[in-house]
């Protein structure tokens, strides 16, 4: 288990200096596309960590991670809206968590890579927020406990401008409300 | 921002744009510079340098002809500004072989309106010699992005003259503006807001800075287009499930859906004539541009490229052609699609070209690339033989202009 935490840190280390370094060679500025605008401080700071940890923990690292509530963003193939099957327990999870508390309200925030027209990806990301939204409703959600957002190409999660950074750009951020 | 690169076309028509005599020192703006800048931004002029003349005559009477022919000078501009600081501007442009002047205006100004009065004279010329109105007298509609000390971002709409002089900050926001739209009078704006923390539509008047939301709430509202008689908006709205394209009336305020389709419809453009609008679809299964005709909302597609990407079509101003973005191995693209002969051709080979959006007399087509700094604005030539680059101001980065319409 000790083993299993540090490699994980590593991990998450090596990712991080990598991305760091990756922006630092990309221009200054697009160094800064993250968007942390409008949001307390609070909310802020547990965005900045939360991004980077859903971003990079995913996968392998979560493998027998019992709880898929402990992942709350899903990803999507280039110009895609499709769920990716190995994401449906994610949604599942969240599903069930919703429909067992009625109260619980929830943004689905639709992202895409920066490639092509600001406004399709506007469009995109909104249909990969709704794709998520179906498939929760099929689950049991209530329409008025979700409420979808787009924000295209606007925050991307890695600023970066290569499929690596692209592919944690192409998502879906599950947003409790407090 | 200021205009830093420029390629022509192969032969550029030379013209001596002679200094503008004036008796007032305090001329707050040099008239002949900024024609000169004019013209020679446009590609289709070789303007000479002041340096290279050698007498700087100021009315018809005072040409010594043979010497600017021997220069191999075919048109020259000479003109005074008057000593009230620019309350009028006069000017001549002569055809240095026949010695007749071609033509020649004197134009009420002030000094604050002395930059707008050169940008009025270059399109004279531009005219008189080129059969074609100028588009200088014109302003841009952008949006800055900067990051901000402490790791915010400032998003900005402002406008600026065509050659980026006279900035105006008409919103600025913590979040997100995109896709600013110029009414087709020129005195109001429509643009997507994130201020609430979702997309919205905003209409707002430039004069008063007034503005008020037209379409907001749950889902996607974005991408508003002024119809050619500034009486209803074309947007994408999300409201029922899926993003679709909307008209909606203005005066009663009322929408009206015009594509049903399970798939993504966005970007609304109206054809000149109001009749058609052209959208992005991805209902053939890769994003393509399709025309809807509103009279009976049949649809049909616009284009064809196997593999390929097309989106956010933008006609012309006379409807000949259609701009859009294009994406294929080599990245994203503007091309021109030739709506009659079909013929289409990709005019731009930067990086994330983007946000094509046509001159009102549609010789150049501004659009958004991406540079060192970020992204950027440049204008190329409807036939790709022209190109410039804007330089963003410092610290800033510049994206989704829009080109507005002749000023009254």
């Amino acid at each position: 288990m000790l083993k299993r935490a540090i490699s994980l840190m590593l991990m998450f280390l090596a990712l991080h200096v990598l991305s760091a370094c990756s922006s630092e060679s990309t221009k200054e500025g697009n160094a800064a596309v993250v968007d942390k605008t409008g949001l307390s401080d609070e909310e802020k700071n547990a965005k900045a960590h939360a991004v980077p940890a859903s971003g990079e923990l995913q996968g392998g690292a979560l493998e027998g991670a019992a709880n898929p509530l402990s992942r709350t963003v899903v990803y999507f193939d280039y110009d895609s809206s499709e769920v990716h099957a190995e994401d449906r327990p994610v949604i599942e999870a969240h599903a069930a968590k919703l429909a067992a508390n009625h109260n619980l309200i929830v943004t689905l925030e639709g992202h895409c890579d920066e490639r092509g027209s600001r406004e399709y990806n506007l469009a995109l990301g909104e249909r990969r927020a709704q794709a998520v939204k179906k498939q929760m409703m099929l689950l049991g959600v209530a329409a008025d406990q979700i409420r979808t957002v787009s924000y295209g190409e606007e925050r991307p999660a890695d600023p970066g401008h290569d499929e690596a950074a692209y592919s944690k750009n192409r998502r879906v951020e599950i947003v409790y409300a407090k | 921002m200021e205009v830093v690169v420029n390629t022509s076309v192969n032969k550029p028509l030379p013209i001596a744009v002679v200094p503008f005599k004036t008796s007032d020192p305090n001329v707050p703006v040099d008239v002949a510079t900024v024609i000169r800048n004019d013209l020679e931004r446009s590609g289709r002029f070789a303007p000479m340098p002041v340096q290279d003349m050698i007498s700087r005559p100021a009315d018809l009477s005072e040409i010594h002809f043979d010497d600017w022919r021997r220069l191999s000078m075919p048109h020259m501009v000479v003109g005074k500004v008057d000593a009230g600081g620019g309350d009028s501007v006069e000017f001549r442009l002569v055809d240095v072989y026949t010695t007749r002047q071609l033509t020649g205006y004197r134009l009420d100004s002030a000094p604050a309106r002395l930059r707008f009065t050169a940008h009025q004279i270059a399109d004279i010329i531009y005219e008189q010699l080129l059969g074609q109105k100028g588009a200088f007298a014109t302003r841009i509609a952008y949006v800055t992005v900067r990051k901000l000390a402490d790791g915010r971002k400032q998003y900005r709409l402002e406008i600026a003259d065509a050659d980026g002089y006279n900035p105006q900050v008409l919103l600025e926001s913590p979040q997100p503006i995109l896709s600013p739209a110029w009414s087709p009078d020129g005195g109001r704006i429509a643009y997507v807001s994130f201020e609430g923390h979702n997309s919205a539509v905003y209409v707002q008047d430039i004069a008063t800075g007034r503005r008020e939301a037209v379409a907001a709430g749950e889902g996607l509202n974005s991408a508003p287009a002024w119809s050619p008689d500034g009486t209803r908006l074309a947007m994408t709205r999300s409201a029922e499930g899926n993003p679709e394209i909307y008209v909606l009336s203005l005066a009663d305020r009322r929408f009206q859906r015009v594509t049903n389709d399970p798939s993504i419809d966005t970007e609304p453009a109206w054809s000149p004539d109001g009749s058609r609008l052209a959208f992005s679809s991805d209902r053939g299964g890769q994003p393509q541009v399709y025309e809807t005709d509103l009279a009976n909302l049949q649809v049909r597609r616009i284009t064809f490229n196997a593999g390929g990407y097309n989106v956010r079509p933008r006609y012309s101003p006379d409807g000949s052609l259609m701009a859009m973005v294009h994406r294929d191995d080599s990245g994203d693209h503007i091309a021109v699609l030739n709506l009659k002969t079909g013929q289409y051709n990709i005019v731009t080979d930067t990086r994330f070209d983007e946000s094509p959006s046509f001159a009102p007399n549609g010789s150049m087509i501004i659009y958004s690339t991406t540079g060192a700094g970020g992204t950027e604005l440049a204008a190329v030539s409807v036939d790709g033989r022209v190109r410039q680059r804007l330089a963003s101001p410092p610290g800033a980065e510049v994206r989704e202009p829009a080109w507005g319409p002749f000023r009254k």
